[in-house]
């Protein structure tokens, strides 16, 4: 998307205002929004879901882009100590994202290819099972989420997860912060657990995650329960694979290959 | 009764001020953690648990194996267990102690902890576990102190202590079931995805409880007037004998399937332990210690030796036990973490803080095991009270 939604409906208001009518502002600003308006908004899926283009990624900066768009969305500290880090979204090399698929003769371009990996908001996630105070749960549109402040930080949920997708502030994340942070979204205290929530904030605003939107149409975001959403083109389209499928808890995170 | 605890001879007075140091440490490095985080641990984003829950674990074990006192005497009425029982009951008090202390150690938010039953989630076992031990902690303070209250007096101990005592044999058995199914029940975590992990924990647990049982009534025996009685002893010694064995059949079944089995993340987490893994081998000398200590031990109480002495006896209880401890205070759960998720191999190794909050834990077991130890052999030992042991 060339200017994100909420520009867009701003540009579109101010339009209208001068006469020219919303429909008019429409075709001006953006042709063929009007059919896209047809979806289902943004806020309101049944299943989200991700699909990553990885042949869309050539340079490490692509990567980059949409890590760095995440991490200064969520106010995710650098930590400096490789072995307590905080990671959201981040690569990994196919070997250590899809450890299951050992090929030796897997094409050159494979091999050293980097992934980008993040939380999977499983469809039957065990990080979700095993947390005992519920700071960890499921919402009806899918999302895994995160309750700061109901968290106890036993860690069970790490131990949980089979993709290594929850990070824990080992220290107080506050002192790895490089200001400017993001006003509006939280800062996390030490104690407690963290993962990439989908951009939640921003879906409720009808805003498309970040990483995604970063990611010069390499990310796409949208509902798998809707027959005729892009995430259901592409998935149709295109052969994907998901992260270790064997121990059924069902990825929405799929990889176009 | 609690007077008793407050006499003693000198060397008993240094102890408890031995073991208040420890503690005093503890205290002080908790109260750094606690300001810092868990970041002074040596625990990390690959191996998020370390040896705070390894000790629980352990422990846990520890505190289960009273029933192995418990079941003889009350169900079977094995006689001469009569005189320890209430030893066997006032360890399993101050192991589940150590347990609850040992998960408050290693929670990020402790001041949230209530959130377990606040926000009660029958999905996650750790709720459950919460729930058991905590319970088994009141059975067992409930059962020892009406039990001993009742010795004292020379009467019959109440009637309604009588079904919590038989309540406690299963509960006995389910702290350890359920702490075994904190792990077992965990996806892409090859290690511990085994369904005899529960028999595994009670066959461990069966043999390093009553091995510790052993060496403590032969200091005790020593300490003071109180004797055990070998033949308790001796019934304690076939126990042992017989878990130990279980225990190293346990191991070598789950070596069977890793490697007849032939999958690779079922034998990653062997190799790492016997061998290590791409170079990564912190545990493979403690893994070697653990197994030649255990099958020597096993040995000693099989061939006559330990019967006939009680030096073998105890050489081979500090073996079991030596062996057991390493095994499941020390590599059972950081194994689980190797490789990680996405087959990154990070070693842990606990901190000096670490370590210092975990003695001072186990010093503040060893308080409430030496608190209540005296008071028992006090009220055993007293002319006044007409024991009949
Ligand atoms: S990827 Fe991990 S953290 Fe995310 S939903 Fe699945 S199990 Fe939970
Ligand atoms: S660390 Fe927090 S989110 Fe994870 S299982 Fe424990 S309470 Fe739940």
């Amino acid at each position: 998307m060339g200017i994100n939604r909420r520009e867009f409906l701003r540009i579109a208001g101010i339009a209208s205002l001068w006469g020219l009518g919303g429909q008019a502002a429409f075709e001006i600003l953006k042709p063929g929004a009007i059919e896209a308006q047809a979806r289902a908004p943004l806020s309101q899926g049944k299943k989200w879901s991700m699909v990553i283009d990885t042949r869309k990624f050539k340079t490490p900066e692509d990567f980059q882009r949409c890590i760095d768009a995440c991490n200064k969305t969520h106010n995710v500290p650098k930590v400096a100590n490789v072995r307590q880090e905080i990671k959201w979204i981040w690569t990994e090399k196919y070997e250590n994202a899809f450890p299951d698929d050992q090929n030796q003769f897997l094409p050159e371009s494979m091999a050293h290819k980097s992934f980008l990996v993040l939380c999977n908001h499983c469809t039957d996630p065990p990080c979700v099972r095993v947390c005992p105070t519920q700071a960890t749960f499921k919402r009806p549109d899918g999302i895994v989420m995160m309750d700061y402040h109901r968290c106890i930080g036993c860690r069970f949920c790490m131990a949980g997860c089979p993709y290594g997708a929850r990070s824990f502030n080992w220290r107080d994340p506050r002192k790895f912060l490089k200001e400017p942070t993001n006003p509006e979204y939280p800062t996390r205290s030490k104690g407690v657990v963290e993962k990439c929530n989908f951009c939640e904030e921003r879906i409720a605003k009808g805003l498309y995650p970040a990483c995604a939107e970063a990611s010069n149409g390499a990310m796409t975001f949208g509902d798998l329960d809707n027959p005729n959403s892009e995430v259901r083109k592409l998935l149709k389209e295109n052969y994907s694979i998901r992260r270790k499928p064997s121990l059924g808890t069902q990825p929405n995170v799929y990889f176009l290959v | 009764m609690f007077e008793k605890a407050l006499s003693g001879t000198k060397t008993y007075f240094s102890w408890i001020i031995f073991l208040l140091i420890f503690i005093g440490i503890g205290f002080a490095c908790y109260l750094y953690q606690y300001n810092e985080g868990l970041g002074i641990t040596g625990m990390s984003r690959d191996v998020s648990w370390g040896f705070y829950i390894a000790q629980f674990t352990f422990l846990v074990g520890v505190a289960a194996s009273a029933v192995m006192l418990v079941l003889p005497y009350y169900l079977h009425d094995v006689k001469v267990f009569g005189k320890i029982t209430i030893l066997g009951e006032f360890l399993a008090i101050a192991s589940v102690v150590m347990c609850i202390l040992f998960v408050t150690v290693d929670v990020g938010y402790p001041n949230r902890l209530l959130n377990i039953i606040l926000y009660p989630t029958p999905n996650s076992i750790l709720f459950w576990d919460f729930l058991v031990l905590n319970i088994y902690l009141l059975l067992n303070l409930l059962i020892g102190w009406n039990v001993l209250a009742a010795e004292r007096k020379a009467v019959a101990p109440p009637q309604w202590v009588k079904p919590l005592i038989y309540l406690s044999i299963p509960w006995a058995i389910s702290i350890h079931t359920v702490t075994a199914f904190l792990y077992a029940g965990m996806p892409s975590r090859h290690f511990w995805l085994t369904a005899i992990m529960a028999v595994r924990f009670l066959g461990s647990a069966f043999a390093a409880g009553p091995a510790f049982l052993i060496l403590l009534a032969l200091l005790v025996k020593r300490l003071s007037t109180f004797d055990a009685g070998q033949e308790a002893i001796n019934k304690l010694r076939n126990i042992v004998t017989y878990a130990i064995l279980a225990s190293i059949f346990f191991v070598l079944l789950e070596l069977f399937t890793a490697f007849y089995s032939n999958i690779p993340g079922h034998k990653h987490a062997f190799q790492y332990l016997f061998f290590g893994l791409e170079g990564h081998n912190k545990y493979v000398a403690w893994t070697w210690i653990s197994v030649v200590a255990g099958c020597l031990s096993a040995l000693i109480l099989l061939l006559p030796l330990a019967r006939k002495s009680n030096a073998w006896l105890v050489a081979a209880c500090i073996g079991v036990f030596g062996s057991l401890w390493i095994e499941k205070g020390l590599t059972l759960v950081v194994t689980g973490f190797m490789p990680s998720p996405l087959e990154h191999i990070t070693e842990y190794a606990p901190t000096l803080p670490e370590i210092f909050i975990a003695l001072g834990v186990w010093a503040t077991g060893f308080l409430v095991l030496t608190l209540l130890y005296k008071i028992a052999i006090s009220v055993k030992l007293d002319p006044n009270s007409a024991s009949i042991h």
